[in-house]
């Protein structure tokens, strides 16, 4: 039963996939894109993927489209023009390549097979390593933050990396200056229903953020999940009661010490365990018990991809809001 | 119908791969371009989720420390959940370049054959 509902879900996202290349209207097109990744977050549900649905689902479906609409509001293209390319040709092109793809997918293993090279090796000493050494329900976590810290490190600069590429394009925001000009009219102020609304649902969203920050360990969330969701809210306040009000919650300014000081409280931790005698981010050291001293590295490197991944999606959703001011 | 139910999850892959890749290369608006881009992104995280799903399994984490348990496998959505916040800031990266090329060039449609008359 579960398959059947598997593939229906499926089976809806290429649909809503075709939809979203088909349609001329941009708008239609970044909406559609919405529901793609929340189908997209649902079907990962069914493969028991709970901390990349959660991921998804923030990220995706809610701080995605809002990029996107910002951006759609900029270049002021509601319509895409007719495109001149050769169609036949690109038709042809991806014919041949899914033929290739398809093909190789007949020496894969089945899906869910036991016996699949990634059940034999990886996975088995994962769950052995984690149950013995760091004793944390979440083994996502625990590999994430622990086995695979560096890789963890290096995907974190590579965000704090894009938020500067961001902000080199569209500059840092308004001054404070330019902020006292910005209309007070704007945002949906006027939309009564929507801004109650919306006000009673985020205290709620940011506590929910802080939850999946801190209970990250024992239930599925950790570090990225937290700091969108945290940065989903901060963005929701922002479109209800305007850009002045949404940039006095964290002015700009405050945004690059949280994405830099994120990512340096990551290394940091990696740099006292190498001062404390281990290894760049061996957690062993960090106190007598290495159970104990896994899980306060742990808790600590969380909290600055946090912090991270908030500051530079709202640095990122402040500079393109900003640019449409000026 | 057992091998259809087997693969069924990589011919999906298959199939959204090749839809991103076809909005890359026929679409000459930039949103659009990018659109794809994320499609395409989007079918490798299926393709890499589907290969961790074990048959009987449950999501990687253990409750009542109750290791004994089926679980699906931890390490490819690991790889995934931190791909998904990259792709976002990538994107942003993306979008950022298309306001500026908007900017400079007053349009975001077919930018090749405008670029030889600015």
């Amino acid at each position: 039963m579960i398959e059947i509902i598997g593939i229906f879900l499926l089976c809806l996202t290429v649909i809503t996939a075709i939809g979203v290349v088909r349609t001329t209207s941009l708008f239609a097109a970044v909406m559609l894109m919405g529901i793609f990744s929340l189908l997209m977050a649902a079907a990962f549900i069914l493969l028991d993927a709970a901390d990349v649905a959660l991921t998804e689902a923030a990220v995706g479906a809610g701080i995605s489209t809002v990029l996107m609409l910002s951006a759609l509001a900029l270049t002021g293209d509601r319509r895409e023009k007719p495109s001149n390319r050769p169609r036949v040709l690109s038709l042809i092109v991806v014919v041949i390549t899914a033929g290739t793809i398809f093909y190789a997918t007949f020496d894969k293993p089945a899906l869910g097979d036991p016996k699949a090279p990634i059940h034999q090796h990886v996975t088995p000493e994962y769950f052995a390593m984690t149950r013995q050494l760091i004793d944390i329900p979440n083994v996502v976590t625990a590999v994430l933050a622990s086995f695979r810290g560096y890789d963890t490190f290096g995907e974190v600069l590579v965000v704090f990396t894009a938020g500067i590429g961001v902000l080199f394009l569209l500059g840092t925001g308004p001054t404070t200056r330019r902020r006292r000009q910005l209309s007070s009219a704007r945002g949906l102020k006027h939309h009564q229903p929507l801004r109650i609304g919306g006000k009673v649902v985020i205290p709620f969203i940011i506590l929910f953020a802080f939850y999946v920050q801190f209970h990250g360990e024992y239930s599925p969330g950790g570090g990225f999940q937290a700091g969108a969701i945290f940065a989903a809210a901060v963005i929701l306040y922002g479109l209800l009661e305007g850009e002045r009000r949404g940039l006095a919650v964290l002015p700009p300014q405050f945004l690059l010490y949280m994405s830099a000081g994120g990512a340096l409280l990551f290394g940091g931790v990696g740099v006292a365990c190498m001062l404390l005698g281990g290894n760049f981010l061996d957690y062993n050291v960090l106190a007598n018990d290495s159970v104990t001293a896994q899980q306060l590295g742990i808790l600590i490197i969380e909290l600055g991809v946090g912090v991270t991944v908030a500051g530079v999606l709202l640095a990122i959703y402040h500079a393109f809001a900003a640019r449409g001011v000026q | 119908m057992s091998q259809i139910l087997n693969l069924s999850h990589y011919w999906v892959f298959v199939l959204l791969l090749m839809i991103g890749f076809y909005a890359v290369l026929t679409r000459t608006n930039l949103v659009k371009k990018l659109l794809g881009l994320a499609i395409f992104q989007s079918a490798v995280f299926l393709l890499f989720i589907s290969m961790g799903k074990i048959d009987g399994g449950t999501a990687p984490i253990i409750l009542n420390d109750d290791w004994s348990q089926t679980f699906s496998s931890p390490l490819p959505q690991v790889l995934i959940l931190t791909a998904i916040v990259v792709g976002i800031s990538t994107l942003a990266l993306g979008l950022a370049i298309v306001v500026r090329i908007k900017e400079a060039y007053g349009r975001i449609d077919d930018i090749d054959a405008s670029s030889s008359e600015n």
